[in-house]
């Protein structure tokens, strides 16, 4: 077992989701309740991740990173190194890839929730702010742990984009999938079979969760 | 002085062009068929729409489009009871209460105690709205609505979710309370008897614009064309013709299907004029058939009834005049007046349309 590698995948997912949920929550009450032009585009572009190859979208984020592109060179400025290969740009990479696992949950949570119940909030003199809080979220509750422990989960056992962008160095970018990866090319089953069912456990119980939440409501 | 006042007009989601009133302590019900409108005028009130005119509550300007004016649901201090009473489901009672309240948590919670009693809700703080009945989630929707202590209070077909027995006690209670409120009430209602029973003021709404505002009386007995009338579910609505006035005594001479009537006159029908006129039930007198009264000279019409409908001890009588056999005639009676006079259907009869009862409706000019 690589307890590194694991940390490496703890780290990531712990800062995907932190970074993600606030975005997919503002993403999903857009797309909940607002009209506006593009929303078909933006919705397909947040569930693109669904069916794109990960090597695709790894390939589109490393030319993004490149020092030569502008965010890439944004990011060599402001901090002295490079996205590409390194532990901020798998967490960038991640925020993209799982967009949809925590937008979707969120955004069903969302619609579930009758227009007459956040007005009615409004006409008892709630405002837009108070009435997130008070009404709309915990309303969405099951949504939010759904996206939380899929998003997390689908961050933990990342492959493709995190092997084109992050590549396989030890403690920064090797993910506990790629070190289950680097065990089979070394022909060290014991190694790779060990990992590989610790992920399938955890995998397992988090989807278990999500379903026990939507059950629940 | 709290007096609402609103004059709107929207093309979208629902056209709408409605001015009205309402004064403190008045019941104002807004009555006309679904689709109408009656709720958009509730939503743009509340500021839930956004309309183009001007609504003023009490002095203050809630919406003028001319100077730029629209404040948010928030700002404006209204009382919303919605049709399914949206109440916060993952909320108990008391919360639900005290969420619409600014004070501080005690003081929210006492007042909070305090409306419970007053709608007959003590000792279901803590139970959540689903397991309430449809009579408790409107009192509790009510009690929310006056935590705020609203300037006005809209109420959106408060009595449509509930059963019958439950709708009496309702508007029992609604009644009690409005004697107390010294704020303006809007009620939308598509219940003509409801609105009868609590308005003070009626208004007519159909299309989005207010076809008629007036007492509820009067909306009911003089409506102002034959579009209000058949909104208001007046049954005896003929057309007929003009043909003679007598100015003086201030009557008409009025020809119809059945014959000739007298009714009484209004300065704006000439001789000559086609109007549509109407006459309630209560304004058609049974010739007894054994004693003739005093009142069988008015306006007879002799006729062969259709139809009796009994229920509660009273009768509805259908009939077909004789000369206009295709036309119905529609009168309330007791049950045991059809009973002593041995009415069945079949039987020929004669009622006499009391003139003063007759009420004329000017041609609409278009």
């Amino acid at each position: 077992m690589d307890w590194q590698a694991f940390g490496v995948s703890l780290r990531l997912a712990a800062w995907t989701v932190a970074l993600l949920l606030p975005m997919a929550l503002l993403l999903a009450r857009l797309l909940a309740w607002r009209r506006f032009p593009g929303r078909l585009v933006l919705e397909a572009v947040i569930a693109l991740p669904l069916v794109l190859p990960p090597s695709v979208l790894g390939f589109y984020l490393l030319v993004l990173f490149n020092p030569g592109a502008p965010l890439g060179r944004w990011f060599m400025e402001t901090t002295g190194t490079t996205l590409v290969f390194s532990f901020p740009g798998l967490v960038l990479a991640s925020l993209v890839y799982s967009l949809p696992f925590a937008v979707q949950p969120l955004l069903r949570a969302f619609q579930a929730i009758p227009p007459q119940l956040r007005e009615a909030a409004w006409c008892s003199g709630l405002g837009p702010w108070r009435t997130f809080w008070k009404i709309e979220l915990p309303l969405a509750r099951g949504g939010l742990l759904s996206a939380l422990v899929l998003s997390f989960a689908h961050t933990l056992g990342e492959f493709g984009v995190v092997l084109m962008v992050g590549g396989n160095i030890p403690g920064r970018t090797r993910t506990l999938a790629v070190a289950i990866y680097d065990r089979v090319q070394a022909f060290d089953e014991a190694a790779a079979g060990r990992m590989s069912l610790f992920l399938l456990g955890f995998s397992l119980m988090a989807v278990m969760a999500v379903f026990a939440v939507e059950r629940r409501r | 002085m709290k007096r609402l006042q609103v004059d709107i007009r929207q093309r979208r989601p629902i056209p709408l062009e409605v001015g009205l009133h309402c004064g403190r302590g008045e019941l104002l019900a807004l009555v006309g068929p679904s689709g109408s409108g009656k709720t958009s005028v509730l939503r743009c009130i509340a500021g839930l729409h956004h309309p183009t005119g001007r609504i003023v509550c009490g002095g203050e300007v809630w919406l003028d489009d001319a100077l730029g004016i629209a404040l948010p649901p928030q700002r404006r201090r209204v009382g919303f009871v919605f049709q399914d009473y949206a109440l916060f489901p993952h909320l108990t009672v008391l919360q639900n209460l005290m969420l619409a309240c600014r004070l501080p948590g005690e003081r929210a919670r006492e007042k909070a105690r305090r409306w419970l009693q007053r709608v007959h809700l003590a000792g279901l703080e803590d139970r959540r709205p689903d397991t309430l009945s449809g009579g408790q989630r409107q009192r509790v929707a009510l009690a929310r609505a006056m935590m705020r202590d609203p300037d006005v209070i809209l109420l959106d077909e408060p009595f449509s979710a509930v059963d019958q027995v439950t709708r009496r006690r309702l508007r029992l209670e609604m009644a009690e309370l409005k004697r107390t409120l010294r704020i303006p009430m809007i009620l939308v209602t598509h219940d003509l008897e409801e609105a009868e029973m609590l308005a003070d003021r009626m208004a007519l709404i159909h299309r989005g614009r207010i076809l008629q505002q007036g007492s509820p009386a009067e909306v009911m007995l003089r409506p102002v064309d034959a579009e209000a009338a058949r909104l208001v579910d007046v049954r005896n609505l003929f057309r007929g013709r003009v043909i003679a006035v007598d100015r003086e005594r201030g009557r008409c001479r009025l020809r119809w299907e059945a014959g000739e009537l007298e009714a009484p006159w209004r300065e704006s029908i000439p001789v000559g004029a086609t109007v549509d006129w109407c006459i309630p039930p209560a304004g058609l007198l049974l010739h007894s058939r054994r004693r003739p009264s005093r009142g069988v000279r008015e306006n007879p019409v002799r006729g062969r009834i259709v139809e009796i409908v009994r229920f509660g001890g009273r009768a509805q009588l259908v009939l077909a005049p004789v000369a206009a056999p295709e036309k119905r005639l529609h009168l309330d009676l007791s049950q045991h007046v059809v009973e002593r006079n041995r009415l069945a259907v079949g039987e020929p009869v004669g009622v006499s349309l009391l003139s003063r009862f007759i009420h004329l409706m000017p041609p609409r000019r278009r």
